[in-house]
């Protein structure tokens, strides 16, 4: 396993510790492979200096399109539309890459193959807002260690796709066994700003263009806390306390401002971003466990003019779910992990429950190969913490934790996350309560297209890596 | 006080630990899962007296005078046996001075004993407890040495002692992570393995050696005898030795076959050279540790008569050594007719030693995937309970609801497999245990974020 910036998790016996090491207490200096071009604007002038990075076309654009499915109607299963939503006995129209309709027994379906879905629930697909697939991906060698460009406090002109290595066989155990549509990548939590993040559809693919999800904005990585000033104050610079990752922040975020209220022609990556992030097409994904750095955080965004989207491991964020809620900030958390670090020690399992009583957006996420394959479990957890403790939460309202909450706080909940007319069809078939332990996904919708069914062993993807492999095309 | 009255002295500790106010109950209109592998049954009927369970299951007489709980709508089964977990020995994994699960710098492997470090008041102890672990196995992580050193049995009890059974086994680390302790390669890893025991079988024989004084065994209050020379001042024993005297005297019994040997390996070739080595020393009594591809070995295994603590669904190729890895690895073990637990939950992530009845559940889902191979509720719950309670050498008397076991037994909200579930009563030896910890006291005080009247440290 390898959580990339909140620790390893895997028993030490059945991985290598040093990689434990590697994320957690030594981080990730050591094994920093200099992948990324650290170009700060020097150069000779070319033709597309003479317009702004914000004008000019995206670079790296995705080269996704669906794949062909049939028009398909799910009927007869229990249906959480992802947006707190439940249908009994419902019925979901798919046919084109999009949900055309979603209702009860009444929807008519002619014209479309009928599955039928007794005894199953759907779902919109999982959506994973906090991944390291690709960018630190299986097998977990040094040679793979591509996540944190730990040679500066801050890079916000790295871009997560840059490390994405489409061949990670995680991608398809997130599919087969989580369900998972859409997730975002994002570099790792080595430095205060880590770079862009790449949101991508759970498509294999022979390039990450070929993966990337069309028209979903970017989302900026930062990191609160210890990862930052371990780092770097064990290299002996700056920032090697909370004070100083603060003073970086603010004084990258000053220049940043100077940047982008210029003429902004002169290329400069990381300011880009930066700008981009001020402008408001560029969603900050904060890495950040205490409470009281949240709110610290929160208040530094309001003096640079920005919005924080969503706080990520947010452990403590149910001893501020007010201030939350007030500044429309997500938690993205784990449902139960703790302990780890010292910033990790107030853990609870309640935290999520006690987010939702408070009014405040809450968002499951894995930041692990494993985890990402039950994220519906870790959310069920989370709810029967909730109401263990008096808190009951409708199963309606835990399927949008994985599903609509993430969309929105990924900035494409326009698109996808939710089962209504229009949006892609992104939806899962599971063969039991999606919230019980005992069910898994039977089938897996892709903007339409079939990309995964448990009862066809040739629908399931396998890597290049794997091919030729012991156990390749297992049920794994 | 010198070592052996430190030794003695542990040990009369561990012998005074026992039960404080063991209470005599009848469970009845329970649904009961005995852990012995075989499914719940409803409307059942648990009876614990002194400490000990009397009976378990469908048309047990309720004895007289005893106090009757009405179980309905709960289930009741026995505390959960976690294996191989660093319990006791941290407070924080990240935070390094609070964290003796190994010991990178240390002069000894073998020798190493992870008793005088078990900390009973850990707040991850009490959040096994009360996650329904009432014992566990406590292993010391191999980072000096290829070889971790003494692990030990524990219990959950919120007392002043974790201890059941120190030095209950050998810790050696073979594959890929035991070559870089040994210098780079598998061959370095066998070859030290090798000398060691074979160093330590000549130490425990070879009276000549100086030292040793009286070659008769010392009492150490467990019932695997210890090496005199563990605990002596004499340290000549020839120049062509690698191991330090502490590490021989302490592989002396694993080579005797006194004391298990635990094996980490993942690899299903490296599987195979584990299971080779008895024929070079016949009496290893191995347990094979992680085994990623032991479906692909499952035959030789089950042949060999090793048992099997497993990675309970590791599927993803993350290492060279594990490229097979499966969710199915475990049932198809046993399908083979291997003796598998579930074990090596050592952190506070995903592998939280409270995780494992998830684990469990999800191997039963596995029987609804095709192609996959999954275990039946009571086999999976087994896995959890009596198994890794039979391979720490308690079955019969952990992990089981047969008469005459410990009074380990908790009581649940619903199915324990299922993750919406959680205790509501736990048991250590019929001690019925606090469920409170820090999480719960955060939980409490964050009820609400009311500071009208007062800060939140006032609320308490």
């Amino acid at each position: 396993m390898t959580n990339k910036g909140a620790v390893q998790a895997a028993p030490f016996f059945f991985g290598d510790p040093m990689k434990q090491l590697r994320f957690s207490i030594i981080a990730a200096l050591a094994f920093v492979a200099a992948a990324c071009s650290t170009t700060n604007g020097e150069g000779p002038k070319t033709a597309s200096d003479t317009q702004t990075a914000k004008d000019a076309p995206t670079p790296f654009p995705s080269t996704y399109n669906r794949y062909p499915g049939r028009p398909t109607a799910l009927v007869g299963a229990t249906v959480y539309d992802g947006n707190g939503g439940r249908i009994d006995n419902g019925t979901v129209l798919l046919r084109d890459g999009e949900v055309v309709a979603i209702g009860d027994a009444a929807l008519a379906t002619d014209g479309y193959d009928r599955i039928d879905g007794t005894g199953k629930f759907v779902t919109p697909g999982i959506i994973d807002i906090h991944s390291h697939l690709g960018d630190y991906p299986s097998p977990s060698v040094d040679a793979h260690s591509d996540g944190n460009e730990a040679t500066s406090p801050t890079t916000p002109e790295v871009w997560a796709e840059h490390s994405v290595w489409p061949q990670d066989p995680g991608f398809s155990r997130a599919l087969a066994n989580g369900g998972i549509t859409s997730l975002q990548i994002l570099p790792g939590s080595a430095n205060l700003m880590g770079g862009r993040s790449a949101t991508l559809k759970n498509v294999p693919a022979r390039t990450v263009q070929g993966m990337k999800f069309p028209g979903a904005p970017y989302g900026f990585k930062m990191a609160c806390g210890e990862n930052p000033k371990r780092v770097y104050g064990g290299k002996g610079r700056m920032p090697s306390t909370r004070m100083g990752n603060f003073a970086v922040n603010r004084q990258t975020w000053l220049d940043a401002k100077t940047y982008a209220d210029g003429d902004r022609k002169k290329r400069d990556l990381a300011k880009e971003t930066l700008a981009g992030v001020l402008d408001g097409d560029i969603l900050v994904h904060n890495h950040c466990y205490r409470a009281d750095e949240m709110a610290l955080v929160m208040d530094m965004a309001k003096e640079m003019g920005y919005k924080v989207s969503a706080f990520h491991h947010a452990v403590e964020s149910y001893k501020i779910g007010d201030l939350l809620k007030e500044n429309d900030v997500c938690s993205a958390i784990w449902a139960d992990w703790y302990g780890f670090k010292m910033e990790s020690y107030d853990g609870i399992q309640e935290n999520g429950a006690l987010l939702w009583k408070a009014g405040a957006c809450v968002v499951i996420h894995s930041d692990d190969e494993n985890g990402i394959q039950r994220l519906n479990q870790e959310a069920a957890k989370a709810q029967a913490a909730g109401r263990r403790m008096g808190i009951d939460i409708p199963d309606a309202e835990v399927v949008r934790w994985i599903t609509l909450n993430a969309a929105k706080a990924m900035g494409i909940d326009d698109m996808t996350g939710s089962l209504e007319a229009g949006k892609m069809a992104d939806v899962v078939l599971w063969n039991g309560d999606p919230l019980s332990v005992y069910s898994r996904p039977e089938k897996v919708w892709i903007d339409g297209a079939l990309m995964y069914d448990a009862n066809d062993p040739k629908r399931r993807p396998i890597s290049d890596f794997e091919l030729g492999q012991p156990g390749a095309g297992d049920v794994k | 006080m010198n070592a052996r009255a430190l030794l003695l002295a542990a040990a009369a500790v561990t012998a005074c630990a026992s039960p404080a106010a063991a209470q005599d109950m009848v469970i009845t209109n329970a649904t009961v899962a005995t852990g012995d592998g075989s499914d719940p049954v409803q409307g059942a009927t648990v009876v614990v007296r002194s400490g000990r369970v009397v009976a378990a299951g469908q048309g047990v007489a309720v004895p007289a005078g005893m106090p009757v709980v009405d179980g309905t709508g709960r289930w009741v089964t026995p505390g959960i046996f976690a294996s191989l977990t660093t319990l006791g020995l941290f407070d924080v994994g990240g935070v390094q001075e609070s964290n003796d699960s190994g010991a990178r710098n240390s002069p000894f492997g073998a020798a190493l004993d992870v008793a005088p470090a078990l900390n009973p008041a850990s707040q991850h102890v009490a959040v096994a407890r009360a996650s329904g672990i009432t014992r566990g196995s406590v292993y010391s992580q191999p980072s000096s040495s290829i070889f971790g050193g003494q692990g030990a049995v524990v219990d959950m009890g919120a007392d002043s002692t974790m201890l059941v059974r120190p030095r209950a086994f050998q810790m050696v680390v073979l594959g890929e992570y035991g070559a870089r302790l040994a210098g780079g390669s598998r061959t370095s890893a066998h070859a030290l393995f090798r000398n060691s025991l074979r160093e330590a079988r000549q130490y425990g024989s070879d009276a000549r050696i100086t030292g040793g004084g009286a070659r008769g065994q010392v009492s150490t209050g467990d019932d695997i005898p210890v090496d005199t020379r563990m605990i002596d001042n004499a340290a000549n024993r020839g120049d062509d030795v690698l191991l330090t005297r502490f590490d021989a005297a302490a592989l002396v019994p694993v080579v005797r076959g006194e004391q298990k040997l635990y094996v980490v390996v993942e690899r299903a070739a490296d599987i195979r050279n584990v299971l080779a080595l008895r024929q070079e020393f016949p009496r290893l009594d191995m347990v094979l540790v992680g085994v990623s591809e032991g479906w692909l070995a499952a035959r030789e295994i089950a042949a060999a008569g090793v048992p099997v603590i497993a990675d309970p669904l590791d599927d993803l190729p993350s290492s060279f050594e594990q490229l097979g890895a499966t969710q199915s690895n475990v049932g198809r073990m046993i399908a083979a007719g291997v003796k598998v637990a579930l074990g090596g939950l050592s952190g506070t992530t995903g592998d939280q030693p409270k995780n494992l009845a998830q684990y469990a559940g999800n191997l039963v889902a596995l029987t609804r995937v095709p192609g996959a191979t999954g275990l039946s509720w009571g086999q999976a719950f087994a896995t959890i309970t009596s198994i890794p309670a039979s391979i720490a050498g308690y079955g019969g008397r952990f992990g089981t609801l047969t008469a005459g076991a410990a009074g380990d037994m908790v009581i649940w909200d619903g199915d324990p497999l299922e993750v919406s579930s959680a205790p509501v009563t736990v048991y250590i030896d019929g001690v019925e245990q606090p469920l409170d910890n820090h999480q719960s006291g955060l939980r409490e005080r964050y009820r609400d974020l009311d500071e009208s009247q007062m800060p939140k440290a006032y609320d308490w």
